[in-house]
């Protein structure tokens, strides 16, 4: 019982807390403090939340490898949603306040731009995960539903990548967001190397469950 | 000609007060990075430290884009490309205070009769100064609408006496980490450099710019002189120079080292050739709020008419 209650107040505390970005821009739009290019910044911010969202959501499974903490497992789905929240409201804003729904000059910028295109496939790959979130996906797709979700990691790289490909010179800060994916995909692959090791070079052994 | 003194000595701003603005820069810098740090690198400083705005004396309205609705100062002096002083928009108007424009020297040198050098205040007394009010196009996809002071550089090249060997002409910004903090990092080569064919140079759009709003040009803004050429994207727009050199080859600009593929040296707006990572096609014109649309990019940024003999015959997608 005091479990469930811990679990209850940290989802909402995350939920409070995942909403501040939101709140900081609506507050900003309302007192004039968006900026010279306020176009710009909301679709820059939202798309710096997505990411940071991102990155909070794939660090549950390092901090349950290092610390033994499992917990925060119960609040990864609120933090892979808020993910997939801020990155539609990204779309949104750069579809709408930036191209005005302009489908042909949108078309033409994710077709032509590698970082939009990058971007965009990410977006796209996010929205079956999205809709396989809940319960009775989980238990309809068993298996099948795991594999899907290892979709993350490779949107994780691509939304990285659209960062780092839409800066003009200093990449300094989408280098701080890389780091950060390293880390969490290495910490993975270094606790879980010898399954990898049995799934890529002994998959005789693997397939027999030795 | 009439030399009036522009700027009186008793406008220049005492060596004191730049150095105590440095100061409080310094703090005001640490305090915004910190600020910075909480908000996860978000933070929009809206307290930025400002140089105290000085009225240029005399200048002569020109009929330059009096149909433009002009952007507001507020935009044009806190949303700048100036990575000498850090590469976020916000930081040339946060850290530009450690610049100090006064003394200043140019000098010529290269393809001219003898190599000379010009203090900033005999620059002022060069030709007339004139408003001219320019559309500015980022090669980033925004424009401004800035109403500029300054003179043709054509009055320069004259005064400089090129041979008959110049074809280019190249511009070199001050190299002083002191002053220029964000030459520390490699993000580009330093310093920073542009040039122009001289045809280019001496034809009347282009100017050199002292001041905007009728006032001494911000630091920001590339006090104390700066390139205006408002047929090209804004970066070939150099800010301030300390050397200008003619030359025989076509000088190699910090941007076309940096990305070859993405930056030539001609630089002309046109939107038919796409950069690669953003479409040329169209423009957002900056201080129109957040529910503005975009709007056409024009060829040669809507000065075609002026300049676009000087181009003829020349493939703009190869020379781009």
């Amino acid at each position: 019982m005091q479990r469930n209650n811990l679990i209850l107040n940290a989802k909402i505390a995350f939920f409070i807390v995942a909403l501040l970005p939101l709140a900081r821009l609506v507050w900003l739009g309302l007192t004039d403090g968006l900026g010279a290019n306020p176009v710009e910044f909301v679709i820059r911010s939202l798309g710096t939340w997505t990411l940071v969202c991102l990155l909070v959501t794939l660090s549950v499974t390092p901090i349950r490898l290092i610390f033994g903490i499992n917990w925060p497992v119960q609040l990864r789905r609120m933090m892979g949603l808020f993910t997939f929240f801020y990155v539609c409201l990204h779309m949104l804003a750069y579809a709408g306040l930036d191209q005005w729904f302009d489908w042909q000059a949108i078309v033409h910028d994710i077709a032509k731009h590698p970082y939009v295109l990058v971007g965009f496939s990410a977006f796209v790959l996010m929205i079956p995960l999205a809709v396989t979130s809940n319960q009775a996906m989980i238990r309809r797709l068993r298996q099948r539903w795991k594999m899907l979700h290892r979709l993350v990691y490779l949107i994780a790289i691509l939304g990285v990548t659209h960062y780092w490909w839409l800066v003009k010179k200093d990449v300094s800060e989408p280098f701080i967001y890389a780091v950060v994916l390293f880390i969490l995909l290495a910490v993975r692959v270094y606790y879980k190397r010898p399954r990898l090791l049995d799934t890529f070079w002994r998959p005789d052994k693997a397939a027999t469950g030795a | 000609m009439k030399h009036v003194p522009i700027i009186s000595a008793s406008e220049i701003t005492p060596r004191e007060i730049y150095q105590g603005r440095r100061e409080f820069i310094k703090v005001a810098g640490l305090g915004a990075i910190a600020g910075a740090a909480m908000l996860g690198g978000m933070s929009f400083d809206a307290a930025a430290a400002q140089s105290p705005r000085r009225k240029i004396g005399k200048f002569v309205k020109t009929p330059y884009g009096s149909d433009e609705k002009l952007t507001p100062y507020e935009d044009i002096t806190t949303y700048n490309n100036f990575y000498e002083f850090g590469t976020n928009k916000s930081d040339p108007s946060q850290y530009a205070g450690s610049l100090v424009t006064r003394p200043w020297t140019v000098n010529i040198e290269g393809e001219v009769k003898r190599p000379k050098s010009i203090a900033i205040d005999d620059i002022f007394k060069l030709a007339p100064l004139e408003e001219r009010i320019y559309r500015m196009r980022c090669v980033e996809g925004w424009s401004m609408v800035i109403p500029w002071v300054g003179f043709p550089l054509a009055d320069l090249i004259k005064w400089a006496e090129p041979t008959g060997n110049a074809k280019y002409i190249e511009f070199i910004t001050l190299d002083n980490q002191q002053m220029m903090p964000g030459q520390r990092s490699g993000v580009l080569d330093w310093p920073y450099n542009e040039g122009l064919r001289l045809d280019e140079a001496m034809h009347p759009l282009t100017i050199l710019a002292v001041g905007l709003y009728g006032e001494v040009l911000p630091n920001q803004n590339g006090a104390p002189l700066r390139l205006v050429v408002p047929w090209k994207y804004g970066f070939k727009g150099i800010k301030s120079i300390v050397k200008i050199r003619f030359t025989e080859k076509m000088p190699v600009s910090s941007w076309m080292k940096a990305g070859p593929s993405e930056y030539g040296f001609f630089s002309n707006v046109n939107p038919n050739v796409d950069h690669p990572r953003w479409s040329q096609a169209t423009e957002r014109r900056i201080g129109e709020g957040l529910f503005a649309r975009r709007r056409k990019t024009l060829m040669f940024n809507g000065y075609a008419e002026q300049v676009g003999q000087m181009y003829a015959g020349l493939d703009l997608k190869k020379y781009f």
